[in-house]
C-alpha cells in the first residue's frame, strides 16, 4: 500500500514513511548507528539527514548557529517557515518566547490540572469496562491529551475530532503532499481567531487569556505570535502524549510480567514511564542546516534538512546500558524522550502528569489485559510514533 | 565508599533547561523557580541520609546540570 518506491538502503535513501520503518523502525536504527551513523535522502527537497547516535543529536539539539529550527518537519517539498514560537524560533527570539509561555507550564502549575486528568481518565475506563475488548489508542489514549489541552487553552473538549483531524493533515498527510496544510492552517486561525476576541472581550482564566495578556519588554505579543503560540500549544501536545500513552499500554499488554509488576507496585510507576519514554520515545523532531559544518564524522549542507532522533539516540547503547532491553526499574535514565538544550519541551511537566495518571488509572481499573485474538497493532507515519489502533482483551 | 567529607550538591544555571527530574526525585534538596528551572533548596549540602537521592538526581539530568562535590 506503500505510496512511495520501496528503500533498498536505509543509509543513503531512508524514508520514514516507509512501512518497514513505520511498522518497526527499531532494527533500522540499531544497523544505522552501528555503520552510518547519519542516514542521507534525496527525496525530501534540499537533502534530508538522519542523525541517530545519542552523541550526534545532543550535539545537533546543542548548536543553534548551525542548524535551525524554522523548519521543524521535515517535508518532501518545503513551505515558507510558519513560525509557531517557541518551538520555531532560534536565539535571540526564542528565549522570550519561551519565557512568555514557561510558567503555566512548571509542574506546580500542572499539578492542578491533574485532578480533571484524573476525572477524564475515570470517565472513558466507565466507559470500557462494560466490554470484554476495547482499543487502547482509539477509546483511550487519543482523548485524554486532547482534552487536556482544550481544557487548558479553554475551548470545547467536544472540539478533539477537529483537532486530531488537523494534526494528522499537518503531521501525516502534509508530509508528501503539501496542499493540505495551508487551508489547515487558515482553518486553525479562523477557530483562535473567534475565540481570540471573545476574550478581547471578556478575559479568563485560560492559556488564550494568559497570551493576550503576556508583554515581552512592555509590549503585547504580535497577533501572528499568539495564533502561532496557540498553534504549537494546540498541535504539539496532543498526538505526542497520546503516542506515549499508547505505546506504553502497549509494552503491558505485551509483557505481562512487567504488567503484574506494576499493578502490583504502583510506586514504581514513575520510573516505569521514564523507561517506556526512553525506550518508545514518540517525537522526532527537525532542524534545517544554515551553514556547514561536520557532526559525526557527516558534513551537513547549508538547506539540508535534518531529522534529530531522539527515539533513536534513547536505543544507544553507547549511552545506555542494555539499551534495547525495557527494564522498569532503571534507575539511571538520561533519555532524551523530551529533547535536549534550549528546546527541552515546554509541556514536558504536562505530558508527564498525563502519562502517570494515564496508565496508573488504567491498571488500577484493568490490571489483566493483552493484545486482543489476532489484534492488528497499527503506528502512526510520521514523525510522532504511536500505536494508532490497539486492540486489547480486558480482564 | 565511606566519605568523612561533606556532599554538595548544585545546578549549573546554564545548563538546566527545566527537565526537573532533579525535583521529582529528591524534592527534599531541589525546587523549580516560577519558570521552571531547577535550584538548590537551601545552602546544597546534602544530609547522609540524602547522598543517595543526590547521586540519583544528578545521574537522571539530560542536561548534565545536576553537580556533586565534597569539601
Amino acid at each position: 500500500m506503500s505510496r512511495h518506491a520501496p528503500v533498498a538502503d536505509w543509509a543513503t535513501d531512508f524514508d520514514h514513511r516507509d512501512p518497514r520503518w513505520v511498522e518497526d523502525p527499531f532494527p533500522i536504527w540499531d544497523d544505522l548507528r552501528k555503520r552510518c551513523p547519519v542516514a542521507h535522502s534525496k527525496r525530501f527537497e534540499d537533502g534530508a539527514y538522519f542523525a541517530s547516535r545519542y552523541d550526534d543529536v545532543r550535539e545537533i539539539a546543542y548548536d543553534s548557529e548551525h542548524f535551525s529550527s524554522r523548519r521543524v518537519i521535515v517535508r518532501e517539498k518545503k513551505i515558507q517557515p510558519q513560525p509557531a514560537p517557541p518551538i520555531t524560533s532560534d536565539p535571540p527570539e526564542h528565549t522570550p518566547a519561551r519565557r512568555v509561555l514557561l510558567p503555566p507550564f512548571t509542574a506546580q502549575a500542572i499539578a492542578k490540572i491533574e485532578p480533571h486528568t484524573r476525572a477524564i481518565c475515570r470517565e472513558l475506563l466507565d466507559k470500557l469496562a462494560a466490554g470484554r475488548t476495547a482499543d487502547g489508542a482509539v477509546d483511550y489514549a487519543q482523548h485524554i491529551p486532547v482534552r487536556v489541552i482544550a481544557h487548558m487553552l479553554g475551548v470545547p473538549e467536544d472540539d478533539g475530532d477537529l483537532f486530531r483531524e488537523w494534526i494528522h493533515l499537518l503531521l501525516e498527510v502534509g508530509i508528501s503532499d503539501e496542499s493540505v496544510i495551508l487551508p489547515t492552517l487558515q482553518k486553525m486561525a479562523v477557530y483562535f481567531g473567534v475565540e481570540i476576541e471573545k476574550r478581547r472581550v471578556k478575559p479568563c482564566d485560560d492559556l488564550i487569556s494568559f497570551l493576550l495578556a503576556a508583554r515581552v519588554d512592555g509590549q503585547p505579543l504580535s497577533p501572528a505570535h499568539v495564533q502561532g503560540s496557540l498553534r504549537l500549544l494546540l498541535i504539539a501536545g496532543i498526538d505526542t502524549t497520546w503516542s506515549a500513552i499508547g505505546a506504553s499500554l502497549w509494552h503491558l499488554a505485551t509483557h505481562a510480567e512487567d504488567r503484574r509488576r506494576l499493578a502490583k507496585e504502583p510506586a514504581l510507576l514513575p520510573t516505569a514511564i521514564e523507561e517506556f519514554l526512553r525506550a518508545y520515545a514518540p517525537v522526532t523532531m527537525a532542524r534545517e542546516v544554515v551553514k556547514e559544518t561536520t557532526v559525526g564524522g557527516c558534513t551537513f549542507r547549508e538547506k539540508g534538512q535534518v531529522l534529530l532522533s531522539f527515539p533513536s539516540a534513547n536505543r544507544d547503547s553507547a549511552m545506555f546500558p542494555d539499551a534495547d532491553r525495557v527494564l522498569i526499574d532503571r534507575a539511571e535514565n538520561r533519555h532524551a524522550a523530551f529533547g535536549l538544550g534550549r528546546h527541552r519541551c515546554l509541556g514536558s511537566n504536562l505530558a508527564r502528569m498525563e502519562i502517570q495518571v494515564a496508565i496508573g488509572e488504567w491498571l488500577a481499573r484493568f490490571p489483566e489485559f493483552r493484545l486482543a485474538d489476532g489484534a492488528k497493532v497499527t503506528w502512526s507515519e510520521g514523525t510522532v510514533r504511536g500505536p494508532r489502533r490497539l486492540p486489547l482483551a480486558l480482564g | 565508599m565511606a566519605d568523612a567529607r561533606i556532599l554538595r550538591v548544585r545546578v549549573d544555571g546554564e545548563r538546566c533547561q527545566g527537565h526537573n527530574r532533579c525535583c521529582a526525585l529528591a524534592p527534599e534538596l531541589f525546587e523549580a523557580d516560577e519558570l521552571g528551572n531547577s535550584k538548590v533548596k537551601g545552602e546544597g549540602r546534602v544530609p547522609a541520609a540524602l547522598e543517595a537521592k543526590a547521586r540519583l538526581a544528578a545521574s537522571n539530568c539530560p542536561e548534565h546540570a545536576v553537580r556533586l562535590s565534597h569539601e
